[in-house]
């Protein structure tokens, strides 16, 4: 099962956690073979929104909602349930500053 | 069929004693909890069939638990028929891992526990996790659940298929955690279950002060996983829950009035849990590994044994309360302490107490904490500072019969 883990900071953390340790922990993850992807994002003032509403293309300046935390990065893991999932979040370096979503990955039905 | 059937009274019998257990197992083999709760309705159907035409079998739980998988997976194969799918596979192999497990008591035992962990799991809001442990550990009813948490049932029932569907869709095991992880997994069953107590024993809303089925399903709750997982803080907190129960017919007037621990009729206390209760509290304190659960359990063991308010051993009790702040440091227990302090220092010493709490700004909208501060002020003769604290604690309170006593008592001043 794939979990997607989506680091979450406040805006003045975004570099509280030092590059170095978050690329030790995603080559960790890659060393035990969990790893699927990993990225950092740019801040939230580079994010914007789509949406379709009525049939319309809708393309918003900005993040979804309006959080003081922003979405900061993600990892895609491979784990074989939400426990083990859960384990491997907590080892995310931001987790301490901020907070990691972690959400199952959704197979297409198509 | 005649109600004195023999064979429809024990399949009665054998519902109400173990379907809970069948069912904990078939979600272990069916990897499902829906799937698991039809198997259950499927096999004892088919044994109100089956049993008076062929008798009984010899291990009837096995015979639940084998009949309904294969109605489970039979289910499987018409829907995958109905679905036009050509591979049959995955209803072939359902629950073929384990298909003996169910022989093996150990792993059944574990069933249950798995099935506590699961619905448990600290990844389901707080509600969820007792409506979840309530409908499939308990096996209560929705209805039932709704009516006990004062909740529409529409919204418990959805709480329910929601919590299913995270454990289904963001794949939380069934397993008994493990080790490293299971004080903190462990803490998490047990509030849940201190929690369905408190709920039954001090309803924070409505009519009545007791909610009985609640405390005795959590009860139930504590007996099962001391029998299960034997940790001194799971003794703790059943000989706490066992020692508030002994209380319950001295607790509230025949007209339904709160009665308060100082003017209980100590003869109505239930001698039986008591003593239970003690002996939980012994052997618990005994390990040297206890925790909160456990000294609160020894607390209340201390006023169960006592005879009266004043020989009760306040001492004994503030150095309990000492020891709980410094595992546990809360404003509520803090709150506690203060009023044992005032027991055995005297008002001033437990008003002051209070006042260290309420002037740090915490407890503020908590209802106790005015009442106590009342009370203390009651006793020092400080009547109209009195009548101020006992209307701000009616203000904050949900409860007829806590709002009829602080009434009283404001009658009385």
């Amino acid at each position: 099962m794939k979990y997607l883990c989506l680091v979450y900071l406040e805006a003045d953390k975004m570099r509280a956690v030092p590059d170095t340790e978050c690329k030790a922990c995603g080559d960790g993850f890659r060393s035990r073979g969990v790893l699927v992807a990993a990225e950092a994002l740019q801040p939230v003032e580079t994010a914007t929104t789509v949406r379709i509403r009525n049939g319309k293309l809708s393309v918003t300046d900005g993040p979804f909602a309006e959080t003081k935390e922003q979405l900061a990065g993600f990892y895609l893991l491979e784990a074989r349930d939400l426990n083990e999932a859960i384990q491997a979040a907590a080892k995310i370096p931001p987790a301490r500053e901020g907070s990691i979503e972690v959400r199952p990955v959704r197979q297409l039905d198509a | 069929m005649p109600a004195t059937d023999p064979v429809l009274e024990a399949v009665n019998q054998l519902y109400v004693g173990e379907s809970r257990r069948v069912l904990a197992t078939l979600i272990r083999l069916l990897g499902d909890f829906d799937a698991a709760e039809e198997a259950v309705s499927d096999a004892f159907r088919a044994a109100l069939e089956v049993w008076p035409r062929e008798g009984m079998p010899a291990n009837p739980r096995a015979w639940l638990v084998s009949t309904g998988r294969f109605k489970a997976i039979d289910a499987m194969r018409r829907q995958k028929k109905f679905d036009q799918l050509d591979d049959a596979s995955a209803a072939e192999t359902i629950g073929v891992e384990d298909t003996m497990a169910w022989a093996d008591a150990e792993s059944v035992e574990d069933d249950r526990l798995r099935l506590i962990f699961t619905c448990c799991h600290p990844a389901l809001a707080p509600d969820a996790q007792v409506a979840l442990t309530l409908r499939e550990v308990c096996g209560l009813g929705t209805e039932e659940i709704a009516r006990a948490f004062l909740t529409p049932a529409p919204t418990l029932a959805q709480r329910i298929v929601r919590a299913k569907a995270k454990i289904r869709d963001a794949k939380i095991p069934y397993e008994v955690p493990a080790r490293g992880d299971l004080p903190e997994r462990l803490d998490t069953v047990l509030r849940v279950v201190y929690l369905v107590f408190n709920e039954g024993y001090a309803a924070s809303a409505g009519a009545s002060v007791t909610r009985h089925d609640l405390s005795s399903e959590a009860i139930r709750l504590g007996r099962l996983l001391v029998e299960l997982l034997p940790d001194p803080e799971t003794m703790g907190l059943l000989a706490l829950m066992l020692l508030h129960e002994s209380r319950r017919d001295a607790r509230t007037s025949a007209s339904g009035d709160l009665v308060l621990l100082e003017d209980q009729d100590r003869a109505l206390w239930n001698r039986a849990l008591i003593a239970e209760g003690v002996r939980l509290v012994e052997e618990s304190l005994a390990t040297q590994r206890f925790g909160p659960y456990a000294i609160q359990s020894a607390i209340a063991a201390v006023h169960a044994e006592a005879p009266s308010m004043d020989a009760t051993d306040w001492n004994e009790v503030v150095g309990l309360y000492d020891v709980l702040l410094r595992m546990d440091p809360s404003p509520v227990i803090e709150l506690n302490r203060a009023v044992a302090l005032s027991m055995r220092d005297g008002p001033s010493a437990g008003l002051a107490a209070v006042d260290a709490i309420l002037g740090r700004g915490e407890l503020k909208e908590y209802r106790l904490a005015h009442a106590a501060r009342a009370d203390m002020l009651r006793r020092l003769g400080r009547a109209s500072d009195a009548r101020v604290a006992y209307e701000r604690a009616l203000k904050l309170t949900k409860q007829e019969p806590e709002r009829r006593f602080l009434q009283r008592r404001i009658g009385e001043l």
